[in-house]
C-alpha cells in the first residue's frame, strides 16, 4: 500500500475500526511522502504517517526545544525514558528539535491495525502534553 | 566507526541547514551496494557449495564401490585359500592390492571435499549475517533520512500554507476547549431530551385523568356552585 491507498484504506474502515473517531486526510508531498491524519475534534495534534523501506511510521509532534522551560528540561527527558514502556505502542523521541511520540508498524499491517495505532498514538500525544506540561512554558 | 555511532555524531552535531540530510547520499550508495556485493557473495558461495557436494557425494559412492570390490575379492581370496589353490589366491590379493590405493586416494578426496563444504557454509553463514547487519545498518540510515525528510516536509507545508505551528499548550488548550464544548452541547441535549420526555409524560397523565391540578369548566362550575350554597 502507498501513502494514497492507506488513508482509502483507514477511510474505508467502519468507525468502530477507528474507535469513534473521525479522521481527515491530507497528503503533504516532499521528498518523502506524509500522510496526515487529523482527528475530529484534536485537529491541533495531528498523526503524521509516512512509509520507509522497512515499516510505517506514525508520528505525532509534541512541542520543539524552544517551548521547554531550561531549568525543567532533565527532568523532562527523565520522564519521557521513564514513561517509554508503560506508555503502550508508542515511545517518545526528538527529531531535530522537536520532540515527538511515535509506534513503528510492520509494512503489511492492515488498515485497522494502522487506524488503532492512529487512535492510541493520538491518545498518548495528549496525555503526554497534558502530563508535561508543568515542564513547558 | 559504528553507524550507529555516525548517527549520533550526526545527530549530536545540532543545527543543520535546512534540507541538509543528516546522512549523506553516499553513505547509503556504498551501503547498499555492500548488500548487493555480500548478496552476490552468497549467491556465488551456494553455488559452489553444491558442487563440492555433489562430489563430495561422487566420491562416498565410488568409497563404498571400492570397499564393497574390496570385499568381494577378500571372499574369493579366502575361497581359493580354502581349496588349497594358492597361486590364485595370490593373484586375488594383487588385485585386492590394486585396488586398495584406489580407495584410500578417493577416501582422501572425499575428505578434502567434506572440509570444503564445511568452509563453504561456514562462509555462507557469515555473510549471511553480515548482508544481516549491512540491511540492519541500511535501514537506521534510511528511516533517519526518511524521518528527517517527513519533518522537513511538515515543516514546509506549515510555512506555505502560512499557519503558525502552535505550542503544544496552546495546542492542548484548544482540543481541551473543543472536547468541554462538544461535551456541553451533549449535555444540553440531553436536559433537552429530558424536558422534553417530560412534557410528553404531562400530556399522557392528564389525557388520562390522572394526577392533580385538573382543571376544567366543570369541576370550576362545581366549585362556584358550592361557594354560592355555602
Amino acid at each position: 500500500m502507498n501513502i494514497k491507498q492507506m488513508a482509502k484504506a483507514l477511510e474505508e474502515l467502519d468507525s468502530t475500526a477507528r474507535e469513534g473517531f473521525d479522521f481527515d486526510y491530507q497528503i503533504i508531498p516532499g521528498d518523502e511522502e506524509v500522510l496526515q491524519i487529523s482527528l475530529l475534534g484534536r485537529e491541533e495534534i495531528p498523526v503524521y504517517l509516512t512509509k520507509t523501506d522497512t515499516q510505517l511510521l506514525c508520528i505525532s509532534y509534541l512541542w520543539d526545544e524552544s517551548e521547554i522551560k531550561a531549568e525543567s528540561r532533565t527532568q523532562m527527558i527523565e520522564m519521557m525514558l521513564d514513561m517509554n514502556i508503560p506508555m503502550p505502542l508508542s515511545s517518545f523521541s526528538r527529531i531535530g528539535d522537536k520532540y515527538a511520540v511515535f509506534g513503528a508498524l510492520s509494512l503489511d499491517s492492515s488498515a485497522k491495525d494502522i487506524a488503532h495505532e492512529v487512535v492510541i498514538l493520538s491518545n498518548n500525544a495528549i496525555d503526554a502534553i497534558e502530563v508535561m506540561s508543568d515542564f513547558l512554558k | 566507526m559504528s553507524l550507529l555511532k555516525k548517527i549520533f555524531t550526526a545527530v549530536r552535531g545540532g543545527a543543520r541547514e535546512a534540507g541538509e540530510s543528516i546522512v549523506d547520499a553516499n553513505a547509503i550508495r556504498i551501503l547498499d551496494q555492500e548488500v548487493k556485493d555480500a548478496e552476490t557473495h552468497i549467491a556465488k558461495a551456494k553455488q559452489d557449495l553444491t558442487t563440492v557436494m555433489a562430489k563430495e557425494m561422487q566420491s562416498n559412492r565410488e568409497i563404498e564401490r571400492l570397499t564393497k570390490q574390496i570385499k568381494e575379492y577378500e571372499g574369493y581370496a579366502i575361497e581359493a585359500l580354502n581349496k588349497g589353490d594358492e597361486a590364485l589366491a595370490v593373484e586375488i590379493a594383487e588385485k585386492i592390492s590394486t585396488i586398495e590405493p584406489d580407495l584410500a586416494m578417493q577416501e582422501e578426496t572425499k575428505v578434502s571435499f567434506s572440509a570444503h563444504a564445511k568452509r563453504l557454509k561456514d562462509l555462507v553463514k557469515k555473510t549471511e549475517r553480515q548482508l544481516n547487519e549491512h540491511k540492519r545498518q541500511l535501514t537506521m540510515v534510511k528511516t533517519t533520512d526518511s524521518v528527517q525528510k517527513a519533518t522537513a516536509a511538515i515543516s514546509d507545508n506549515f510555512t506555505n500554507s502560512n499557519s503558525k505551528m502552535m505550542s503544544a499548550s496552546e495546542s492542548l488548550q484548544r482540543i481541551k476547549q473543543k472536547q468541554k464544548n462538544f461535551d456541553d452541547k451533549l449535555h444540553a441535549a440531553e436536559i433537552l431530551d429530558s424536558e422534553n420526555s417530560d412534557t410528553s409524560l404531562d400530556t399522557r397523565m392528564k389525557q388520562a385523568g390522572i394526577g392533580g391540578n385538573i382543571s376544567s369548566a366543570n369541576s370550576v362550575l362545581d366549585r362556584l356552585k358550592a361557594k354560592k350554597g355555602a
